[in-house]
């Protein structure tokens, strides 16, 4: 999606929440901040960069930064780098906070304290947030946390950042046992932090910052003080593991996860969706009872409406799909499924670091390029970088279910509905190609010696619905924010383009044919006749190297523009299934699933790997793969509709 | 290592393969590998070499088998199960 890089706001009191991957920090962060966050990336990295606000005790506001989880502060990786580099203040750009709160898995201290031990040398104030506090006590795990608070000089708050609050809180009211979150606790602890503790020295060469074995020694002697008895506490379900992690039954439950939620991605959307196209109707109707005929009334109603509506009403299936990304993320489920697959990835010659680029390029391409620079090969990183468009990003996701809508039948398989079927079969077919491709690069100029994998297998956590509610809004303001940046830039442009030079006096069809766009479609058609695309969708492609999207936008202006007479412009999947054969709908879908990048994703290509070489060798190898595709599908559908 | 036989780590050793110097030993350090810590390698994933699951602590992780190689374990004395 879109990287924006807002600067910090100097002059503010900023705090960082750092700590261990999976230790809470995210949650925490969005129990401090509520819905005042916003998401960017890192100048230069993907890398999340969240940043909210909370108000202090004393009324101040204070600006809270998220940073990358880390396991110590000698990075080894592009995301635990940004966190090295915000808290040394070397990032430009980015104002280094003015204290810590260090965020542990109260369950994992003998893990988590080791980096609290390296932050203490960093000499800021500093909070120790014992997250998960509500885990550990139902785990029988008694911490006390005054001497715990003696033992590393620092403050520390008890909190539960997952209370599940919907649940919680309707649960305390019956049992008259409120959950304590431990928010006010932890913000009144950061202000006297702040007015209290002075920066010291910071300790750079400190042996704790260097050595894991001192480390571990310290951490050991502190949890003999603080938690002198620990019983052993299972952090692990083992039995589910036993499922979901076993040779076959993990992979098969793993592909039947995916097919439910591509069947979901169909299955859900029709209310939301219908609500839209409602919606949309009506405007363009009120447009017309309201406006005199002319180019400002087609503008609205063929550029704008039609155009932009086109794209947003794919929303309610790009949050369906996120919502279940997110819930796997958050479940903790995705590094097993990463477990599963390593094999496979190993086999093409792909470091087992690929699969989290790789995982979101499912969102867009552009994330998961600039994530392969967590995979330190070089050639390795190429490789990923190389394939990560052959993932089936979100963009691509309306243009699929505009063709699947219009052209598979809604009939059940079995338990499943052909529609979200073939939905899963595009998909797979992305994620083999891509495999295959890695595969022949790997073989050919990219050989490397083996990679390492050590990825963490969380704990099972049950997904938190606040969670889920502000990731999928941030998910739904970064679509819309397209949609009223470039998308709406790119429709303006294609309806200028599609109206002038009006028709010729005595011209018999819709003026579209004689303007510009009509002139570029149907040239650019003696390149895709052969693969059954007519001019629309050949003129459609064109902007759609803009954003994926806009193809569909795109498609609606164009054929709003092409009714001719008193026939008013319809929806346009109707439109669709009756003026295209069902060749051209499996081509132009086989088209997207190689579809050759957006221009966004060629630029990053090309500012990754510093070389113009990259971005053309990608573009080409998927310009030829997409046509070989659509033309072998095209003439396949082609011959088989004739028998 | 056996499945689900607890055993304690004795130290860490540079790869076999010295060509994939990239700071396994290091890495495999900070993430709590260290010497007199329980490990236990859980399971195995499909096509039963590598990757595997190793628990050390009370932390899992998913390792391929050169990195795994790189922990040296005591074999004689069991570590009380995890």
């Amino acid at each position: 999606m879109n990287a924006m890089n807002t600067p910090l706001p100097t002059g503010l009191t900023s705090i960082a929440l750092v700590g261990n991957p999976n230790c809470g920090k995210t949650a925490l962060f969005n129990l401090l901040t509520g819905a005042s966050q916003k998401v960017a990336n890192y100048a230069g990295v993907t890398v999340e960069r969240k940043q909210g606000s909370a108000l202090l005790p004393d009324g101040r506001s204070l600006t809270i930064v998220d940073l990358p989880g880390t396991y110590s502060l000698n990075p080894t990786t592009a995301d635990e780098s940004v966190t090295h580099d915000v808290l040394m203040g070397l990032r430009t750009g980015e104002v280094p906070p003015d204290a810590i709160v260090a965020v542990v898995d109260a369950t994992n201290l003998r893990m988590n304290l080791r980096l609290v031990l390296q932050l203490r040398e960093l000499g800021k104030p500093m909070v120790l947030a014992l997250n998960m506090m509500d885990v550990a006590r139902a785990h029988g795990l008694q911490i006390d946390v005054q001497k715990l608070s003696a033992e590393l000089g620092l403050p520390v708050v008890e909190t539960v950042a997952v209370d599940n609050s919907f649940f919680g809180n309707w649960l305390a009211r019956w049992t008259g046992h409120a959950v304590e979150n431990g928010r006010e606790s932890l913000l009144q602890a950061a202000q006297r932090a702040l007015t209290q503790q002075k920066s010291k020295e910071a300790q750079l060469d400190h042996p704790m910052l260097l050595d894991p074995v001192l480390l571990q020694k310290q951490v050991n002697r502190i949890l003999s003080v603080a938690v002198p008895k620990s019983p052993r506490i299972k952090r692990f379900n083992h039995h589910i593991d036993a499922v979901v992690m076993h040779p076959v039954w993990g992979l098969v439950l793993l592909a039947a996860l995916l097919m439910m939620i591509f069947q979901a991605v169909f299955s859900w959307a029709n209310v939301p969706m219908d609500a839209i196209k409602e919606v949309m109707a009506v405007v363009s109707d009120a447009i017309r009872a309201h406006m005199p005929e002319g180019l400002l009334r087609s503008l609205l109603v063929d550029g704008v409406v039609a155009g932009l509506g086109g794209v947003v009403v794919f929303l309610p299936q790009i949050l369906i799909l996120f919502f279940f990304i997110l819930l796997l993320e958050d479940s903790g489920y995705l590094p097993r499924a990463a477990f599963l697959l390593d094999n496979v990835m190993g086999k093409v010659g792909l470091s087992g670091r690929a699969f989290i680029p790789l995982l979101s390029s499912f969102a867009c391409a552009i994330p998961g390029i600039m994530a392969a620079r967590t995979i330190p090969n070089w050639r390795d990183r190429l490789a990923t970088i190389m394939v990560a468009p052959l993932m089936t990003c979100s963009a691509r996701l309306p243009l699929y279910a505009l063709l699947i809508g219009a052209f598979v039948p809604q009939r059940s398989v079995g338990i499943f509905n052909l529609q979200g079927l073939t939905l899963f079969g595009l998909y797979a077919a992305g994620i083999l190609s891509a495999m295959a491709v890695a595969w022949v690069f790997k073989r050919t100029w990219m050989k490397s010696a083996y990679q390492p994998l050590m990825l963490e297998l969380p704990p099972y956590r049950m997904p938190n619905l606040r969670n889920l509610l502000l990731g999928l809004w941030q998910r739904a303001a970064i679509f819309l924010q397209r949609v009223g940046t470039i998308i709406f830039a790119v429709m303006v442009l294609l309806w200028f383009l599609a109206t002038f030079p009006g028709a010729p006096a005595g011209a018999t069809g819709a003026a579209i044919q004689y303007s510009f766009a009509g002139m570029l479609g149907h040239a650019l058609e003696y390149v895709f006749a052969p693969i059954g695309f007519n001019w629309q969708i050949s003129l459609a492609l064109v902007p759609g190297m803009a954003a994926r999207e806009v193809a569909v936008g795109a498609l609606a202006t164009v054929y709003s523009l092409s009714a001719t007479g008193e026939e008013t412009a319809q929806a346009l999947s109707p439109l669709i299934a009756q003026g295209w054969s069902l060749a051209t709908a499996y081509s132009l879908l086989a088209w997207y699933v190689f579809a050759p990048q957006c221009i966004s994703t060629l630029a990053v290509v090309r500012r990754e790997t510093n070389s113009w070489r990259y971005p053309v060798l990608m573009a080409t190898y998927l310009f030829a793969l997409a046509y070989l595709a659509s033309f072998i599908t095209y003439r396949l559908v082609s011959a088989l509709a004739l028998n | 290592m056996a499945v689900n036989r607890p055993a304690v780590v004795l130290r860490l050793i540079e790869p076999a393969d010295s060509k994939s110097d990239l700071g396994v030993v290091r890495r495999l350090a900070e993430l709590g590998f260290l010497p007199g810590e329980s490990v236990t390698v859980l399971r195995r994933g499909p096509g039963g070499r590598e990757p595997i699951a190793v628990q050390i602590g009370e932390t899992v992780f998913a390792l391929r088998s050169l990195e795994a190689s790189c922990i040296e374990v005591d074999p004689h004395t069991v570590a009380e199960p995890a």
